[in-house]
């Protein structure tokens, strides 16, 4: 049978070293009234052959975005992803071993992951990190939970720029522990947060502010105010990054952010549907480092005096402190968070900058040639990789008419809000050619 | 083991200048930065990354995978976390263009063939489970846990029940995320002890319950990897005090074919697809945790499900739902290889997968029971859990026999847990082992046994053939050094 070794004679040899005739006594404490009936929907078995003809079929009835050229976002991006990642990722000791309990023989997953904190940690300019979450939006609702913990508040302050699955991610988590939500809203002409909204009865109570960076519409938050504002009203500042971005933006740490966390997809991950990927989680200072949920890896020594690493400050998580952990958390995106490593090993600082220089570039070419076609940008403040185009048509049905010319067009943002209703956000990696700008450009100009 | 040299980490390896990949050169017309990036947004320090070339990266990397223990490089026997061998052609199939380069927001006509894939692999789950409808979202077991318990509050509360129902039980047995994921929707947990043959004391459990029940959280077959036989009793005594069960999936790999968990009463369960469907553990994930719920919980489900009419296939929103525990859709590339494991399988096979487990846990278990304590002598499911209670007499804790079982090439069960069960070690073969990885394991835990009465020793100070010997956890924790520093 498949993937069962046991041949008919050892089953035979193994009942009769138990001393009972037939398998069905190993299941006798399951009472027969409640036994399985047989299956009306599980499939026949497939030889090899059969299901990669049938997993093959089944792909060949997407449209994938090797075939079509994306200029989609939103939290899924089509960044170039160097060769190394996959290999290394597909080694079997990398990728058949789970959670390293027993350190010895985990050296390679552990040293991984002490290298990824590190570079977790050098990205957003904070003290240490951990070994990753599941992705950007629960990494998120973490944060704010430990902020909330933390500061001894039950309120957290969202911006409306915020990506919308998040908002209802961390609104979900946080009303679950009956904390209140807070959503500020941004500024219409800006399209970032409102600093008018920014009042003392909002912020006095507050446990944090969350300022992504860039936003969901791909535009830079002022954070600078917003750490102040909060800091000054002792609660804690909280950052949502871009991993790209940081080859080039502030780092949080200079701007004052207590907890950076985001979504590693962009670093050496396939966007595979939306997942997986993985969610980072960094913070300040020693005493936030010991309220961080999920796994930590710590250098330490064995016997002989060498260097070696071990999971750490386990006495926050749920295995020992059951109720008492600072989160659920238990199986992380470790082979996602590896690829994340990788990526930014090859890349090196030089390549991250590139990278992030290109995709600021080329987005803005195509803001340029855009609005040479008469399609304006929305807002006002500086972007990054994304911006939200307006003109007045039904974006649902241009992108409709861009599929037939192999493009994926823009993301259409009337389904979130109301007034954007004419506006779509658009995404440029750095995969993206100068050549497929302008054919973008050319048939998006024939539909508008 | 590979090697016992230290390999340098990454940043030790950095050389001014170096550098790994290279992107095309830029082909559009350049903006100055300042006219883009006002300067109070520039970074001033780049970040330290190390600056290495492709080559070193790649035997870096290599390097370290070789000090790692996986299924691929041996017996893996650690109980709960079912680590059986993670099928090759099942990467192959996840890593089709079509299923990688997708993105989640693509148009519904354009990925007809994901979204297919998905609506057959709920309905595959909620036929295994014998409940009504799955969600794919949570990313892990225990995400699968939470948003398990968030359905549970959802359905008291629009029952006008959510004030006074704020008791989750849970067993003593009961895995660690059961409590803590109780705790993250404002639960308050209460423990049930076991009785005398490793199940519920249902007695005790009968004492507890009342208007202030949420529900019950259960492993079945539980962490003794006993199954309760007081399952049907246990589950009247819940929905009679107008509770909810849970069912907690880590031990689905004894049972299908079995018997399903909506037969057993239960209302919400999850599967840990990279347990029992063979999807790889990836060094601690991704994972990934779908729940299937009962139809008077159908419409609390996260959103989005994938639903299906005349063929064409579309997300939906339930109509009372929770809201959304995660971004996009789930771990979806660990959807398709376990999508394509039960395709492989069929229905038969996953039965005989099962029956091959359960079959190997008793034989691994008898064959122990004459040199370590067996706490609970009776069959057991796909798992089971030995005391170390002889060998401590010698001054042998479980934590040695584990170490010393490294040197075996074996990677050591699960140890201290269960929790009510004293030096506990938790064995799970699974089903693709073979009777000779079988026969060697139980010679070395033999062995491990007589080296703890003759030199006790030798066990205490083990492992010896490991990249590292043992490790200093309690300084790790008292002075952290959790990042590379050029000081460290």
């Amino acid at each position: 049978m498949r993937y069962i070794p046991t041949t008919q004679e050892e089953r035979e040899r193994m009942l009769a070293a138990l001393g009972i005739q037939s398998l069905e006594e190993l299941f006798q404490a399951i009472p027969s009234h409640i036994r399985s009936d047989p299956s009306r929907v599980l499939p026949e078995p497939l030889a090899e052959s059969q299901l990669l003809r049938h997993m093959q079929e089944l792909a060949s009835q997407n449209q994938d975005t090797q075939a079509l050229v994306s200029f989609m976002g939103a939290g899924a991006y089509d960044h170039l992803i160097p060769a190394v990642v996959n290999h290394v990722t597909q080694r079997g000791e990398f990728l058949t071993a789970y959670t390293p309990y027993q350190a010895e023989i985990s050296q390679g997953v552990l040293q991984a992951i002490f290298e990824f904190q590190t570079l977790i940690a050098e990205l957003t300019g904070m003290d240490a990190a951990n070994a990753s979450m599941y992705d950007g939006a629960t990494a998120l609702a973490e944060a704010c939970l430990m902020a909330c913990n933390a500061a001894r508040r039950q309120k957290v302050v969202l911006p409306a720029t915020l990506h919308p699955e998040w908002i209802d991610v961390v609104k979900l988590y946080l009303e679950s522990q009956d904390i209140h939500v807070e959503i500020l809203p941004f500024d219409g002409e800006a399209g970032t947060v409102d600093l008018t909204a920014l009042t003392d009865d909002l912020g006095s109570d507050a446990a944090c502010v969350v300022a992504p960076y860039p936003n969901f519409f791909g535009l830079l938050e002022p954070v600078e105010e917003l750490s102040q504002w909060i800091h000054d009203r002792k609660g804690l500042f909280v950052m949502a990054v871009d991993p790209v971005a940081m080859g080039l933006l502030q780092s949080p740490g200079a701007v004052g952010a207590d907890i950076v966390v985001g979504d590693g997809q962009p670093l050496g991950n396939a966007m595979a549907y939306g997942g997986p990927s993985f969610g980072f989680f960094a913070c300040r200072g020693t005493k936030l480092v010991r309220r961080m949920p999920g796994r930590i890896v710590g250098q330490t020594q064995d016997l002989d005096g060498k260097r070696g690493f071990v999971l750490t400050m386990q006495t926050r998580e749920q295995h020992i402190r059951r109720e008492k952990a600072t989160s659920n958390i238990c199986s992380n995106q470790a082979l996602n968070a590896l690829a994340g490593a990788v990526h930014l090993c090859v890349l090196g600082p030089e390549g991250l900058r590139e990278a992030a220089y290109q995709c600021l570039q080329k987005a803005t070419y195509l803001k340029q040639c855009l609005k040479d076609i008469g399609i304006k940008t929305a807002f006002s403040a500086p972007s990054f990789r994304e911006f939200v185009a307006a003109a007045d048509v039904n974006w649902a049905e241009v992108n409709k008419r861009l599929l037939e010319y192999g493009f994926l067009g823009g993301l259409p943002l009337g389904q979130y809000h109301e007034d954007l209703d004419s506006c779509v956000l658009l995404s440029v990696t750095e995969a993206r050619t100068k050549e497929e700008i302008d054919r973008f450009v050319h048939v998006l100009g024939g539909l508008c | 083991m590979a090697t016992r040299s230290q390999i340098p980490l990454i940043f030790e390896h950095s050389s001014r200048g170096r550098r790994g990949y290279r992107y095309p050169a830029l082909d559009v017309p350049e903006t100055a930065l300042d006219e883009l990036i006002p300067a109070e947004h520039q970074r001033q320090q780049p970040p330290q990354l190390p600056e290495v070339s492709e080559v070193e990266v790649v035997r870096h990397f290599t390097g370290l995978s070789r000090l790692n223990h996986g299924v691929d490089v041996g017996f893996y026997p650690l109980g709960s976390c079912t680590m059986k061998y993670n099928p090759k052609v099942n990467e192959d199939c996840a890593r089709m263009s079509g299923y990688m380069h997708l993105h989640p927001y693509q148009p519904a006509e354009t990925v007809q063939g994901a979204l297919a894939l998905m609506h057959r692999l709920q309905s595959y789950l909620s036929d295994l489970a014998g409940l009504h409808e799955t969600t794919l979202q949570p990313a892990a077991g225990a995400h699968g846990e939470l948003t398990g318990l968030m359905i549970m509050r959802a359905f008291h509360k629009a029952n006008g029940e959510d004030g006074m129902r704020k008791e989750m039980i849970i067993p003593d047995s009961a895995h660690g995320t059961n409590p803590a994921s109780a705790k993250m929707v404002n639960y308050q947990v209460r423990e049930v002890p076991s009785d005398d043959r490793g199940g519920v004391d249902v007695d005790a459990l009968r004492a507890m319950v009342g208007p202030q029940t949420a529900g019950l959280m259960l492993t079945n077959p539980n962490t003794l990897g006993l199954f309760d036989e007081n399952i049907c009793e246990i589950q009247k005594i819940i929905h009679e005090a107008g509770g909810l069960l849970y069912y907690d999936g880590a031990n689905a790999n004894a049972i299908m074919g079995y018997v399903r968990a909506g037969d057993m009463g239960f209302d919400i369960v999850h599967f840990n697809l990279h347990k029992t469907f063979s999807t790889p553990h990836g060094g601690g994930g991704p994972g990934s945790g779908p729940i299937a719920v009962s139809q008077r919980l159908a419409p609390f489900l996260p959103e989005p499900i994938v639903a299906e009419q005349h063929g064409e296939f579309f997300f939906k929103r339930p109509s009372q739902s929770i809201g959304r525990v995660k971004s996009f859709y789930g771990n979806f590339g660990v959807l398709v290889r376990a999508y394509a494991y039960i395709r492989s399988l069929g229905e038969q096979g996953l039965k005989d997968v099962s029956e091959t487990a359960v079959l190997h846990a008793n034989y691994l278990m008898r064959n122990l029971q004459p040199y370590y304590e067996l706490p609970y002598d009776r069959h057991c499911m796909h798992e089971f859990v030995l005391s170390g209670s002889r060998q401590k007499a010698h001054g042998v804790r479980t934590m040695d026999v584990a170490k010393r079982l490294l040197d075996y090439g074996v990677h050591a069960p699960t140890v201290y847990f269960p929790l009510n069960v004293e030096e506990s070690i938790m064995v799970e073969p699974t089903e693709t082992e073979t009777l000779t990885t079988l026969d060697t394991f139980i010679g070395a835990m033999k062995e491990i046994a007589r080296e703890a009465e003759e030199s006790p020793d030798v066990v205490c100070n083990a492992p010896y053939e490991t990249p590292v010997r043992r490790l200093d956890e309690a300084q790790a924790a008292r002075k952290p050094i959790l990042r590379w520093t050029p000081e460290h």
